[in-house]
């Protein structure tokens, strides 16, 4: 039994890391290079509305990346180790 | 890759790689992680003013999901988090002002160093002895594996105190314990929090099992779910001080939101004294960092 779910451990950790990567790849080369200007703007004229989006971007970040997590394991019929 | 907040060209895949080591040490031991992330953030060159904002920023990311995973793993104690809040963040705000008082006198970095040595070596050599003990108990079978604990008696005395109001923490296993001692633990986590100037979440872990008696595994997901709170409000505060890169933040916790996954699933895998064990490293090499920072401090002077 113990041996059965680390190796569902280990698959669901790939399948997990191979959707961060693909997520991470976007940030560098598409989303952070669009955010980045309007972001430098709004950090220069207007500090409370960028400190308040700034708390946005990462908890919807994080709440993003572990839905979207659940979501591909589960279409792909992955038990989860929970 | 350029960062236009910080002003600074920084390789992201090393601030991913710095989120990916931090935040695998958060969700396994439930620390923000902040004594070493600061120091490799500088490391690979996020500016001085920038590393304490933008790495609360993506340790509130990183807890989010850990304490997430840890729910569903059923180690987060709610209602216990929440009332720790209410001790730490006036611990915090006064720990804080007693540094302001203390600036005046020219020698701030190196008392609190010191002190914050003498705590962290304090904490590791503690942690390590107990879990040591507990680990040749659980050999001779004369304890459980999962939640040996071979230092109980704090734990005893401290639910042995009757002062009202009396609640019950049926999420940690504690029956009836009273409101006031997970105050004064909260508080003075927070106060050493606030006049070390670090998360805390190092203090909070071993307090919460050896002071409130909670099984480690609820005491690292309970102390992840309080840095959410408490790391959510030092990035609104930081940032409105212009302390944020929040790009920088972003690319960190994409890498530290796979190691939070693995440290907090990890954890089902070691029972309470081997995390323990492995946890006693950790002050010892913040130690080992605010040594080396004192010492350029002094070779500064």
């Amino acid at each position: 039994m113990r041996n059965h779910n680390l190796k569902l451990l280990i698959r669901n950790f790939a399948i997990e890391m191979v959707v961060y990567s693909v997520l991470l790849v976007a940030y560098f080369y598409l989303a952070l290079r669009f955010l980045g200007e309007p972001l430098k703007q709004m950090y220069e004229t207007r500090m409370v509305v960028y400190a308040i989006l700034a708390l946005v971007l990462i908890v919807a970040q994080a709440v993003m990346l572990e839905a979207l997590t659940s979501m591909i394991v589960r279409w792909l019929g992955l038990e989860r180790l929970e | 890759m350029y960062f236009p907040v910080a002003d600074v060209v920084v390789n992201p895949l090393l601030l991913a790689a710095v989120g990916f080591l931090v935040g695998l040490l958060g969700g396994f031991f439930g620390v923000g992680g902040g004594f070493l992330a600061g120091p490799m953030m500088f490391l690979v060159g996020v500016p001085m003013n920038f590393v304490v904002g933008t790495d609360l920023a993506h340790m509130t990311g990183k807890s989010i999901v850990a304490a997430r995973r840890h729910r569903v793993l059923g180690h987060v104690d709610v209602k216990l988090g929440l009332l720790m809040v209410m001790g730490t963040v006036p611990g915090v705000e006064i720990g804080a002002r007693i540094i302001e008082r203390l600036e005046g006198t020219g020698v701030i970095d190196e008392v609190v160093g010191t002190i914050y040595v003498v705590i962290l070596v304090a904490i590791g050599a503690f942690t390590a002895w107990e879990s040591l003990r507990a680990l040749q108990l659980v050999r001779t079978e004369q304890m459980d594996a999962q939640e040996a604990l071979a230092f109980q008696g704090a734990a005893r005395r401290a639910r042995g105190l009757h002062i009202p109001p009396m609640i019950s923490l049926p999420g940690s296993g504690v029956e009836s314990i009273s409101l006031w001692v997970i105050l004064a633990v909260s508080f003075l986590t927070g106060l050493l929090a606030g006049v070390l100037g670090v998360g805390g979440g190092f203090i909070r872990m071993p307090m919460l099992v050896y002071l409130v008696g909670v099984p480690t595994h609820v005491a690292v997901g309970t102390d992840l779910f309080e840095i959410v709170i408490s790391a959510g409000f030092g990035t609104l505060t930081h940032a409105l001080k212009g302390n944020v890169d929040i790009l920088m933040a972003l690319v960190m916790h994409t890498g530290a939101a796979i190691g939070a996954q693995i440290g907090a699933v990890s954890t089902r895998y070691f029972a309470g004294p081997r995390i323990r064990l492995f946890f006693s490293v950790l002050p010892f090499i913040g130690a080992i960092l605010t040594v080396l920072r004192l010492f350029g401090l002094m070779v500064g002077h």
